[in-house]
C-alpha cells in the first residue's frame, strides 16, 4: 500500500474541494480500503465522505431522497424503502455481511469495482480493465461469476452490487455534483460497458460527486416486488444471478412489470425487453419464459458459465410467478 | 479529536494507512480481536463502532477517530465474571480453536440489538411487517459474516438463542 493522506470532510463544499484536487473518495471502505492494500488501486490523499450528514427524505412528489452518505443497513432498516420499496430493502440485505451493511454508503456501493479475482491479482494475472492492453486472463480462465450479456473482448467482468440492480429496476436517478455544477444520471446510464475501455466504468467525470439518490414515487409493481438472489452459498456471497422483479396485474392482465438483472453484466441489467413483452399478457409461467428469453437473446455464454442463461431464466419465472401468485 | 476504545481516550495513528484492527491489535495491545483474512470475508475481526458491529480490518484507523469502540476486552465485569454470551459459548461448545470467537460473540451481541430494534433480514418473510421472529435460520443469516473454520456453527447458534431468551425472559 502506498502511503496516503487522509481527511474527513467539513461539508460537501469541502469534499468537492478536495476531489477536485484529486483525493479518492472514501465511504465506508469496504471495497476502496481493500482495493489499496491489494495494490490494485493507488491514491496519495482520501477524502472521508461517510459522516456528510445522511438523511433519507420523502421528496415533494411522494419519492424518496437518499444521501450518498447513508449506510446500507440505514436504508435496509428504512420503514419507507421497507414498506413502499420492498426490492430495495430485499436487495441491501442481500447483499454482504451486517458488519458490512454498517459500513457501506448508498454512493460507495454504487461506485464499487468488480470482484472479478484477476483484477484482483496485481501480481499474477492479466487485466485491461486494470492495464489497458495488457490482456484478459478471465476469457479462458475460472469465470463462472463472469458476464453473459454486453461483454467485450476486452472485459467480462461482472458488476457486484445488488443494490444497485434494485435501483435499475426502480428507475432511480443519481444526482451529482462536480466543478460545473449539479446534474443528474438515471442509475441504469451511470455504468457503462466495457467495449474497448474496460477501465472507464461509470460516466463519473473528474472532480464529480455522487450525492444521493432519488426514488420515484412507487408504482403498484414497485409496491409488489421483490429480490431474489442465486449464489453458491446461502448468504455472504456474490450473486451468480440475481433478479429484481415487479408486476402489476389487474383484470388477469399484466399492467406493469418490471425486472431487473444482476450477476449478468458489467452494470445492473434492465430487462426492458422482457418488460415490453409481458405488458398486456396473462401472468403464467409460460410468458415469463417467453419474455426472459426474448431479454436473453443476445447472451453469450463462456466456457464456465453457460449455466447462468437457464439460471437467469427459471429465477425469473420464479419470481415473477410468486408476485403473481401472491397478487392472486 | 481521539478515538474511544473501551472507555479509554486513545490517539488515531500518525499513518493514516493503519487499520482500526492494527492500530488495536499492534499500536494498544488488544490482542483479543483477530486478524483473519484481513480483506473483509471472515469477521474475525468485528469490534462495535458506537454501538454497531464493523470489521475492524477494513476500516481505517483515521475512521474512527471521535467513535466509541469496544472490543472483546470490555466485555468481561472487571471482577472477572463473564459475559452471560461468554457463558453460553462455553456452555454450548460454540467453539473449538477459538480464534473466531471474539469476533462471533462481538457480532451477537450487535445482532441482538438489531433485532430488538426490528431490522429486518434477508430472510425476513414480511419486510413491511413488525419485529422479526427469531428463528434459527433469522440467527444463521445474522451471522452469515462470521465464519467458523472448525465448524462450531451449531454451538454457536445455540448460544446466541440462549442469550436472546434470556435477555427476553
Amino acid at each position: 500500500m502506498t502511503p496516503f493522506g487522509y481527511a474527513r470532510a467539513a461539508d460537501r463544499a469541502d469534499a468537492l474541494a478536495r476531489v477536485g484536487s484529486g483525493a479518492r473518495v472514501l465511504g465506508g471502505g469496504t471495497n476502496l480500503v481493500d482495493l489499496l492494500r491489494q495494490n490494485v488501486e493507488q491514491a496519495s490523499e482520501l477524502v472521508d465522505v461517510s459522516r456528510l450528514e445522511g438523511a433519507i427524505r420523502e421528496s415533494d412528489d411522494g419519492g424518496l431522497l437518499i444521501d450518498a452518505s447513508v449506510r446500507n443497513a440505514t436504508l435496509a432498516a428504512h420503514p419507507l424503502v421497507r414498506h413502499r420499496y420492498p426490492v430495495l430493502a430485499r436487495a441491501l440485505l442481500a447483499g454482504a455481511s451486517a458488519q458490512i451493511r454498517n459500513m457501506a454508503t448508498v454512493g460507495g456501493n454504487i461506485l464499487q469495482r468488480t470482484r472479478c479475482m484477476y483484477f484482483y491479482d496485481v501480481e499474477g494475472a492479466r487485466c485491461n480493465k486494470r492495464q489497458p492492453g495488457a490482456g484478459c486472463d478471465a476469457m479462458d480462465g475460472f469465470n463462472r461469476y463472469h458476464a453473459v450479456l454486453g461483454a467485450s473482448d476486452q472485459c467480462i467482468a461482472t458488476h457486484p452490487s445488488d443494490m444497485c440492480v434494485a435501483l435499475a429496476m426502480l428507475d432511480a436517478v443519481i444526482h451529482l455534483s462536480g466543478p460545473d455544477g449539479e446534474r443528474s444520471v438515471p442509475l441504469t446510464d451511470f455504468h457503462v460497458l466495457p467495449n474497448a475501455t474496460p477501465q472507464t466504468e461509470t460516466v463519473l467525470k473528474p472532480g464529480e460527486l455522487i450525492t444521493g439518490v432519488e426514488l420515484p414515487p412507487p408504482s403498484a409493481a414497485v409496491t409488489h416486488s421483490e429480490y431474489r438472489k442465486v449464489r453458491d452459498r446461502s448468504s455472504y456471497a456474490f450473486a451468480l444471478i440475481s433478479v429484481a422483479g415487479g408486476l402489476a396485474i389487474a383484470e388477469g392482465r399484466i399492467t406493469e412489470a418490471r425486472i431487473a438483472l444482476g450477476g449478468v453484466a458489467a452494470k445492473p441489467w434492465r430487462a426492458t425487453r422482457a418488460e415490453t413483452a409481458l405488458v398486456c399478457v396473462a401472468p403464467t409461467p409460460d410468458a415469463f419464459l417467453a419474455a426472459i428469453r426474448e431479454e436473453l437473446v443476445g447472451a453469450r455464454p463462456l466456457s464456465g458459465n453457460g449455466f447462468k442463461i437457464g439460471l437467469a431464466e427459471r429465477t425469473v419465472v420464479a419470481v415473477l410467478g410468486a408476485l403473481a401468485g401472491a397478487r392472486a | 479529536m481521539s478515538i474511544r476504545v473501551n472507555g479509554m481516550e486513545v490517539l488515531p495513528p500518525d499513518d493514516a494507512r493503519v487499520s482500526l484492527l492494527d492500530h488495536l491489535r499492534e499500536h494498544l495491545h488488544l490482542s483479543g480481536t483477530k486478524k483473519g483474512c484481513d480483506q473483509g470475508a471472515c469477521g474475525a475481526c468485528t469490534v462495535l463502532l458506537d454501538g454497531n458491529r464493523v470489521l475492524s480490518c477494513l476500516t481505517l484507523a483515521a475512521q474512527a477517530d471521535g467513535s466509541n469502540v469496544q472490543t472483546i476486552e470490555a466485555l468481561a465485569a472487571e471482577s472477572g465474571a463473564l459475559h452471560a454470551l461468554q457463558r453460553a459459548f462455553i456452555e454450548h461448545d460454540g467453539l473449538q480453536c477459538g480464534y473466531c470467537t471474539p469476533g462471533q460473540i462481538c457480532s451477537a451481541i450487535a445482532m441482538a440489538e438489531e433485532l430488538r430494534r426490528g431490522d429486518p433480514s434477508y430472510v425476513t418473510l414480511d419486510l413491511a411487517a413488525g419485529p422479526p421472529v427469531v428463528t434459527r435460520a433469522e440467527i444463521r443469516e445474522r451471522m452469515s459474516g462470521n465464519l467458523c473454520r472448525c465448524g462450531a456453527h451449531n454451538g454457536i447458534v445455540e448460544a446466541i438463542e440462549d442469550m436472546l431468551v434470556e435477555t427476553a425472559a
